[in-house]
């Protein structure tokens, strides 16, 4: 029996979606902080930012699995193969691209707004606030790629998750697990699927984006 | 919006054609080299024994031929036999195997080497497996008591064997295994034997798994140890099959039929006894002319 599709894309969106969420409360402030401060050593954090972009989703995957497996660190939480450990492994994955792409937002920004906000006397919590609202297209934008880096990606989740039937299927897992069994056609629609599920997603954060522009 | 969304379909149907361009390209690549490459398609389970490793290097000395070896799932490799992007299999799924031959996707098929099925099984042995007697108690033990086991779910030749196995017990597999309502102590992996076993020793399960690959990777897995083995249901005999390239001329043909005849020849068969890992011998040969 087939694991109802409906489930499986629930999971895939429950897990990028989550990653993502997590990733931007992480990444937007960090990112704003960073891209605001004048610091040394701000340019080696940038590269070692950019850097992480490329992160191998299978290595995101082996360390997270080395971390909970029941000889590591965290293994007494009982978390390999399940959701947690997934977010967790497109966390890692995540926060990097949220961070960087923050931090060129709000670098990008107007100087004279900086003055401008510095002068009417914001305190250091308001001028954060205010020029991350100011950045808000590019800070959604570098969600946006946070996201579909999520969702895309199969090497980490595949390694903690386990793709275990009706547990930590999702539609890039079985996608994996389709091929090997010879049923290209299904994997391809699974693999359409994936595709209009980001449509659908992008469209409604486009709209976001368009309405926070005005 | 509307453009939006027009826009959004002819961008992604653009990137969808120049996907299938590019693998058209591919499909048509050929290697530069002059010597033939033999592609063999095979389960996980014989690749992570690492036989392969040892018997290749012979054939293609011997052969001048250059072997690329693709370790997949049971089906995949059928489905690249049928398709042609395999020029030899070797399997362990005789059903398949001779509906394969059935179909005319094979030129020649023998058995060459067998080897055993055994349950692993956590450290305690909580549905007392060491003395089921016989393999269909010891799965009525593991069903009654609800006990963690971690099946392969892919339909692969092990796959297809645990099925046969809980149906030999008295189950329905489709009904009373392969159901939402077993969810919490029946976890279908979808993967190879590998990560199986590694999800088994990880969440002290029991497992069906080919002696190959058990005595590969015993010494990793902390938490398992044989519960049951030793019963005839349990044989695992493997095939190796010549593909028919049914659709094109191809060269491959001979070294496939080549590497058949080796594999079965006595040189072949020497070499597959010969091979151990970890001081034991995972297959045995059994060809028998005829």
């Amino acid at each position: 029996m087939q694991e109802n599709v409906l489930d499986i894309a629930l999971l895939t969106l429950q897990v990028a979606g989550s990653a993502t969420l997590l990733g931007a409360l992480i990444g937007v402030p960090l990112g704003t902080l960073l891209g605001l401060s004048e610091f040394r050593g701000k340019a080696a954090v940038r590269v070692l930012t950019f850097t992480l972009y490329g992160f191998p989703p299978v290595v995101a995957g082996l360390l997270v699995f080395t971390l909970l497996s029941r000889e590591g660190l965290l293994g007494d939480l009982g978390w390999l193969f399940t959701v947690r450990a997934m977010v967790l492994s497109q966390l890692i994955l995540v926060v990097p691209l949220i961070t960087g792409l923050t931090m060129t937002a709000v670098d990008g920004l107007d100087p004279a707004l900086k003055e401008t906000a510095l002068s009417l006397g914001a305190d250091r919590r308001q001028y954060l606030t205010t020029l991350a609202l100011e950045a808000r297209t590019g800070i959604l934008a570098s969600v946006m790629v946070g996201f579909g880096r999520a969702i895309a990606e199969v090497g980490g989740v595949i390694i903690v998750g386990g793709n275990i039937k009706y547990h930590t299927r999702t539609l890039t897992t079985a996608i994996v697990q389709e091929v090997r069994m010879g049923n290209l056609d299904y994997a391809l629609n699974l693999g359409a699927l994936l595709i209009l599920m980001a449509l659908g997603i992008y469209l409604l954060l486009y709209q976001l984006q368009e309405a926070g522009r005005k | 919006m509307v453009e939006n969304v027009a826009f959004a379909t002819k961008t992604i149907a653009l990137g969808i054609t120049a996907l299938l361009f590019l693998v058209t390209l591919s499909t048509g690549c050929v290697d530069d080299d002059d010597t033939l490459i033999l592609v063999i398609a095979t389960t996980t389970s014989t690749y992570d024994s690492g036989l392969l490793d040892e018997v290749l290097p012979v054939f293609e000395k011997g052969h001048s031929v250059t072997v690329k070896v693709v370790a997949v799932g049971t089906g995949q490799a059928l489905e690249m036999g049928r398709s042609g992007d395999a020029d030899v299999l070797l399997v362990h799924a005789r059903a398949a195997e001779l509906e394969l031959m059935g179909q005319g996707y094979g030129l020649e098929r023998r058995e060459v080497m067998y080897n055993q099925f055994l349950v692993a099984g956590p450290d305690d042995d909580p549905a007392n497996l060491t003395g089921a007697g016989n393999i269909t108690t010891a799965f009525t033990r593991i069903h009654d008591d609800e006990a963690a086991f971690t099946s392969r779910g892919d339909d692969s030749g092990t796959h297809k064997r645990e099925q046969e196995l809980w149906e030999a017990a008295g189950y329905d597999y489709d009904t009373e295994l392969d159901t939402e309502a077993t969810e919490e102590w029946y976890l279908q992996t979808g993967q190879g034997m590998g990560a199986t076993l590694t999800i088994a020793n990880e969440k002290d399960a029991y497992v069906l798994v080919d002696e190959g690959t058990w005595y590969a990777r015993a010494d990793d897995l902390d938490h398992l140890r044989v519960a049951f083995s030793g019963d005839p249901l349990l044989f695992n005999q493997y095939g190796v099959i010549a593909v028919n390239h049914t659709s094109r001329p191809d060269d491959n043909e001979r070294p496939a039929l080549e590497f058949v005849e080796w594999l079965s020849s006595t040189e072949g068969q020497q070499l597959i006894g010969d091979f151990t890992m970890n001081g034991r011998q995972l297959f045995t040969p059994n060809y028998t002319p005829g």
